[in-house]
């Protein structure tokens, strides 16, 4: 056994022909949505909370193996379509349905000042910035006006629920301000 | 108890500047560093690691800055920080009496000294506004719990850029953060005036300007490396129109930044002029010592001058 102290470097930092990887996993990537923006304002119709998906949604809640296998295909559907994380309380309806959870910044309230010249993530060049997208395809539909309300911080206890069980049952009532919440300061309420 | 903010409401024309916070563990260092802008400036901002670069905390520098005489901005940024953490610092910068803060969501860590760092973003620079306007005002946390008592005369100030992608949705965006809580805003480098009269006059139109003063961005170009680097992309959120290119590549390459100061001090005039600016927001990049000489340029310096550093505090000395 060698005596003394071993010297360790701290962050000796990546090898020289270290070139940069997919990143860890779980961090956020911008994803474009593929469902076009007039299929999804048609589908928003179908799942806004009404009489028959609320009740949908009650009975699924009440049955474990339901719920698991409605949380599974909403996951691998929207998953598929626009990237989603299952942050659990989706931000979609009044964002162009461009996803703000694969924004670097996890930004729920529009682009960071970051974005390059031809719209292009400030962190992955490659990709276009998720609120660019969004802003395009909002207002290709005369919906920009979505993207003027202030979207509360996300709870992060939530991530892996089922967001249209929680939206039909009302649990994201509070997520997001009016479109005119210039007139008066919105209140936040408390976030418990 | 904001000279900021008392300095706004009377409408005289503004400047304030940024003041990097050193890489070091000295106040004196610190205000050193400080008192090249003293006397020629309003207020400066105390930058919170800026480009994902380690540097002194930002409210310790602000308190150097006040020590030197100054006026301080503190920046809070929301990349190192989850809620917990942001609302309690708040609560500390304000029993120190730090009432002027400006939030942004912060440049991504990969652009930084320590990219391999842990991304927090846990609230937006939108979030953060909200939750600082509802600690001054509702007097509660984020959570809902009593604050006792609450910080006062807390002055929120956030930053825009009316310049990056999607342009017609800049104002829209501002907007969202005065909705929030902002009562100041200051931009990204205004190369194209064109664009930043387009974007102030959507805010003049909704009335925005009454409610937040606009201080307009302004930098220079020092060297054609300067140049190179700024247009590069490798900055986040700064780029130089082609036409403000050309325009430096013309000259000589030792005269690239005197050409700049000419560049900076013609903006300085033209925003000036604009109904809805309250003032200007001297990006120095490090190079505080080059302030003077561009208000001089653009004709703003009036009244402004060096001043002798306040007398050291003979008890704090003592003690």
């Amino acid at each position: 056994m060698s005596s003394g102290p071993v010297h360790v470097e701290l962050l000796p930092g990546p090898p020289a022909d270290w070139q940069p990887g997919p990143g860890e996993p779980r961090l956020p990537r911008p994803t474009e949505p593929r469902l076009a923006p007039r299929s999804a304002y048609v589908v928003q119709r179908f799942v806004k909370p009404n009489w028959l998906n609320r009740r949908v949604g009650a009975l699924v809640e009440r049955l474990p193996l339901a719920r698991r296998a409605f949380t599974v295909a909403e996951r691998k559907s929207k998953e598929d379509l626009f990237g989603c994380r299952m942050c659990g309380q989706c931000a979609l309806p009044v964002t162009g349905y461009s996803c703000p959870m694969g924004c670097p910044k996890e930004l729920r309230n529009g682009p960071c000042g970051g974005v390059g010249p031809g719209g292009a993530c400030e962190v992955y060049p490659d990709r276009r910035c998720v609120w660019v997208v969004g802003y395009e395809r909002a207002a290709s539909r005369g919906h920009a006006d979505d993207l003027r309300r202030l979207q509360r911080p996300v709870d992060h206890r939530r991530f892996g629920e089922s967001s249209w069980l929680n939206y039909w049952a009302g649990r994201d009532d509070h997520l997001w301000t009016d479109n005119d919440g210039l007139a008066s300061p919105p209140v936040m309420g408390d976030h418990q | 108890m904001s000279a900021l903010r008392d300095r706004l409401a009377s409408g005289a024309f503004t400047i304030t500047s940024e003041l990097s916070p050193v890489r070091g563990g000295s106040a004196e260092a610190m205000k050193e560093r400080a008192r090249l802008l003293l006397g020629w400036v309003d207020a400066v901002n105390l930058t919170d690691n800026q480009g994902a670069h380690v540097r002194m905390s930002s409210w310790a520098s602000a308190i150097a800055a006040r020590e030197a005489g100054l006026e301080p901005i503190m920046q809070m940024t929301c990349r190192d920080r989850n809620r917990i953490a942001l609302q309690s610092d708040l609560l500390g910068a304000a029993s120190v009496g730090m009432t002027n803060l400006l939030f942004m969501t912060g440049d991504y860590p990969k652009f930084g000294d320590h990219p391999g760092a842990k991304p927090v973003f846990d609230l937006d620079s939108v979030t953060m506004l909200w939750t600082a306007r509802k600690m001054r005002d509702e007097g509660k946390l984020l959570s809902g719990n009593e604050l006792k008592p609450p910080p006062s005369g807390l002055f929120l100030g956030a930053v825009e850029n009316p310049f990056a992608p999607p342009e017609e949705f800049r104002a829209a965006r501002a907007a969202k953060k005065i909705a929030a809580g902002a009562q100041f805003m200051q931009t990204q480098y205004v190369f194209d005036v064109a664009a930043f009269e387009r974007w102030v006059g959507a805010l003049r139109d909704e009335g925005l300007t009454q409610r937040c003063s606009i201080l307009a961005g302004v930098g220079v170009v020092r060297s054609l490396r300067a140049l190179d680097f700024m247009s590069s992309g490798k900055v986040p959120g700064v780029s130089v129109p082609d036409f403000v290119q050309r325009r430096l590549r013309g000259v000589h390459p030792d005269s690239v930044g005197q050409e700049g100061a000419k560049l900076a001090a013609e903006v300085i005039a033209q925003v000036k002029a604009m109904p809805g600016v309250a003032g200007v927001h001297l990006l120095t990049a490090g190079y505080e010592k080059k302030v003077p000489e561009l208000l001089e340029m653009a004709g703003i310096a009036g009244g402004r001058g060096p001043v002798e550093a306040p007398a050291p505090d003979v008890a704090a000395a003592g003690a």
